[in-house]
């Protein structure tokens, strides 16, 4: 991680007092891990996970499209398809792991960057592309996959997924919530607000955070003194940090979170560690406050091809296995990107639509006066 | 050289550059705002010239961020607060309305909050949801804070400073789809006041009041009329709390007709603040209802439809011709 310079800094009484009050982040955290990234199998006393030969190419096989998917947009915005992307480059295993864990009538509340548990929840990857090409601000009914829209005010969704979880808990209903939110985004009141809010009401809700250790140009030192799940503690709910790159990791600590959520025993905050191999979005530029050895060290880990090596050294895919999932991947790529060209843009009267559902007349006055002004063209024209 | 041909963007960082220079009470909080420069490059460089206890990278939390300036203010600071998008300065609104606006008057007028809370706003950029709005009736529906926006390089340079030296807590609109326009910056000018209204272009028949972004539309339309041989004059407002009525009250005495002109919803918007104003300061020389033109009562639409909701040349001309008709 890079560290800012402090040289220029003079030693004062507040900075003293704030490193009494914690130690910064350390680099080397304690996190469960299941698949080191050497791709080897390890054992950890209290999260285990028994998953088949076919179970696990199935994890394989939705990181390799997620991150096809992902790359696919990224290039889709630099030929001007899409006004802007926000990749999950790295954070594939952390995505795929937590989303594998949930049942159907789970809830999800995301941010703007869950590209790989909406390929999870089954929602169609070229609905998501809708609001980044500037054609809509959702694109899916967050009814059909339990997947709510996606959320680019940082930090609110993770107050509608405790309410959601507390509505659950009601109905006396036994399904879980999880709310996804970045390192960054756990500066927010709201995030306090729901992490106390859960507590109180012991809310069946998840905090899934994925710190990939940036918030745009914020390292998560900026954020924080202490590692992130330990906050958790402090609003009176176990905290746990996972390996986020080892995707097996990501599904035993997240499906435990949920379990416990279901059995009546609150809330979790699971902080998968991981990292953001490419810019913040399209439109950031990291060059000016990252540096690339640092990226280079997390490459070793890449969640990807630590299962890779696992898959190939213990016999449970062969050469076939990979070459159809590069097929399946090209196929994939090519039906986004047909989908987005093909995507129309909206009607100009579309930004009338939806805004009440039991209509509005001062709605109603300036659809007709803008159809009448649209009009007005038309007449000029012939 | 004192006159220099510079992007909007380049004129705030410079004003910026100056106010730091000038008094060491002066700081900039803000997420990005450090190594980065923001994410639109307004604070560019500063924090590598000025360090990091003057330029701080805040955390991701824009209560905190408008909370902690409060605090600084009271301590004798100037914090330069920046939003880093017109939609997410609402975890702040609690900070900025319920706090920071009335502080002054509960302590009867003993303490001095000279915050200056800078809001990249407006939409034309193609951006995504929460990127583009226009909140500022909301603030200036408030009392106790003052509501600016520039609209040239200009007065970026000078309004800015301006706001940074004012007591008062001032909200700071920057026009974002205007940060790469170039204009002439004199940096030895002597400013005129910052709540001033600002004759942008001088006509006979009509007045075009706007502000910010919208300036620029309004001199493209006074001269599109201009070939149809109509007179329209334009008033830049710069100022939308306080209002400098009294400038724009001459301008309708001459022309006799007003259009105002803004992206935010017409709705509840400071064009109903205007029209009424003037409707009761220029009744018996007004020819036509004062006329408003602006967002719809809709969600700012998405990228690909936001050239239709924002009034561009055509819809200003539109209400130039229904002014003249009456
Ligand atoms: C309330 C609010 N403030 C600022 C922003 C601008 N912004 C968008 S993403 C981002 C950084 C988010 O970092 P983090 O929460 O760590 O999530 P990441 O994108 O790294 O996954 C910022 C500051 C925003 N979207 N919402």
């Amino acid at each position: 991680m890079t560290v800012e310079s402090t040289a220029a800094r003079k030693p004062r009484r507040s900075s003293k007092r704030a490193s009494a009050a914690g130690k910064p982040q350390s680099s080397e955290p304690q996190l469960v891990q299941l698949l080191t990234p050497e791709g080897v199998r390890v054992e950890h006393p209290e999260y285990d996970i028994d998953l088949s030969a076919d179970e696990m190419r199935g994890l394989y096989r939705d990181m390799v499209l997620t991150r096809r998917f992902d790359g696919e947009a990224t290039a889709l915005q630099r030929q001007g398809e899409l006004g802007l992307w926000a990749s999950l480059l790295g954070q594939e295993a952390a995505q795929i792991g937590s989303g594998r864990a949930l049942r159907d009538d789970d809830y999800v509340f995301p941010t703007y960057r869950e590209h790989g548990v909406a390929w999870c929840r089954g929602v169609d990857p070229t609905n998501l592309l809708g609001m980044f090409r500037g054609v809509n601000h959702g694109g899916w009914d967050p009814n059909t996959n339990n997947f709510h829209l996606y959320t680019i005010v940082i930090g609110s969704q993770t107050l509608h997924a405790t309410g959601y979880a507390m509505g659950v808990a009601k109905d006396g209903a036994d399904s879980a919530v999880i709310a996804y939110f970045g390192d960054g985004a756990s500066s927010q009141g709201d995030v306090a607000e729901s992490f106390t809010f859960s507590a109180v009401y012991n809310a069946p809700v998840v905090f899934f955070c994925q710190n990939n250790q940036w918030a745009i140009s914020e390292p998560t030192e900026k954020q924080t003194r202490v590692p992130l799940y330990q906050r958790a503690q402090g609003f009176g709910f176990p905290g746990v940090r996972v390996d986020g790159n080892d995707v097996l990791a990501c599904l035993a600590v997240t499906r435990s979170a949920l379990e416990r959520a279901r059995r009546g025993e609150g809330p979790t905050l699971v902080e998968a560690f991981t990292y953001r191999m490419g810019a913040h979005t399209t439109s950031d530029d990291p060059t000016k406050y990252r540096h690339d050895d640092e990226r280079q060290a997390w490459e070793a880990k890449d969640p990807i091809q630590r299962l890779r090596t696992y898959l190939e050294t213990e016999g449970h895919a062969d050469a076939a296995f990979f070459a159809a999932l590069e097929e399946e991947s090209d196929t994939l790529a090519k039906r986004v990107r047909e989908a987005v060209r093909a995507m129309p843009d909206p009607q100009d009267m579309a930004m009338f639509d939806h805004i009440y559902a039991d209509g509005h007349a001062l709605v109603d006055e300036e659809r007709a006066e803008f159809a009448a002004y649209q009009a007005s063209f038309a007449e000029e024209g012939k | 050289m004192a006159v220099q041909k510079l992007p909007l963007a380049k004129a705030l960082n410079e004003s910026l550059r100056k106010a730091l220079e000038t008094d060491p009470k002066v700081l900039i909080m803000g997420e990005d705002v450090g190594k980065l420069g923001g994410v639109f490059r307004i604070t560019d460089g500063l924090q590598k010239d000025f360090g990091e206890d003057r330029v701080i990278d805040t955390p991701l939390a824009e209560s905190g961020i408008v909370g902690t300036a409060i605090g600084l203010a009271l301590r004798g600071y100037r914090p330069v607060v920046e939003i880093q998008f017109d939609g997410f300065v609402f975890p702040a609104y609690d900070q900025i309305v319920t706090q920071l606006a009335k502080m002054h008057a509960r302590a009867l007028g003993k303490i001095k909050l000279p915050v200056v809370v800078r809001i990249p706003y407006g939409g034309g950029i193609g951006a995504v949801e929460h990127h583009s709005e226009s909140p500022e009736a909301l603030f200036a529906h408030v009392a106790g804070l003052k509501v600016v926006s520039p609209s040239n390089a200009s007065d970026g340079y000078w309004m800015l400073q301006q706001a940074i030296q004012s007591d008062d807590p001032v909200i700071f609109f920057e026009p974002k789809r205007r940060y790469w326009d170039k204009g002439e910056v004199d940096t030895e000018a002597i400013p005129g006041p910052l709540h001033t209204a600002r004759v942008a272009r001088e006509g006979a028949d009509l007045t075009l009041a706007a502000y910010g972004p919208m300036v620029k539309v309004c001199l493209e339309a006074a001269a599109a009329a201009q070939e149809e041989g109509k007179s329209v004059e334009v008033v830049d407002l710069r100022s939308m709390s306080p209002i400098d009525f009294d400038t724009l009250q001459t301008s309708v005495e001459k022309t006799r007709r007003l259009v105002v002109v803004h992206e935010a919803p017409v709705f509840y918007g400071s064009g109903a603040e205007i029209a009424a104003r003037i409707t009761e300061r220029c009744f018996y020389h007004l020819e036509a209802p004062v006329l408003r033109v602006g967002g719809f009562h809709a969600p700012y639409p998405p990228a690909r439809l936001e050239e239709e909701y924002l009034p561009g040349l055509d819809r200003v001309l539109d209400a130039v011709d229904r002014s003249l008709a009456y």
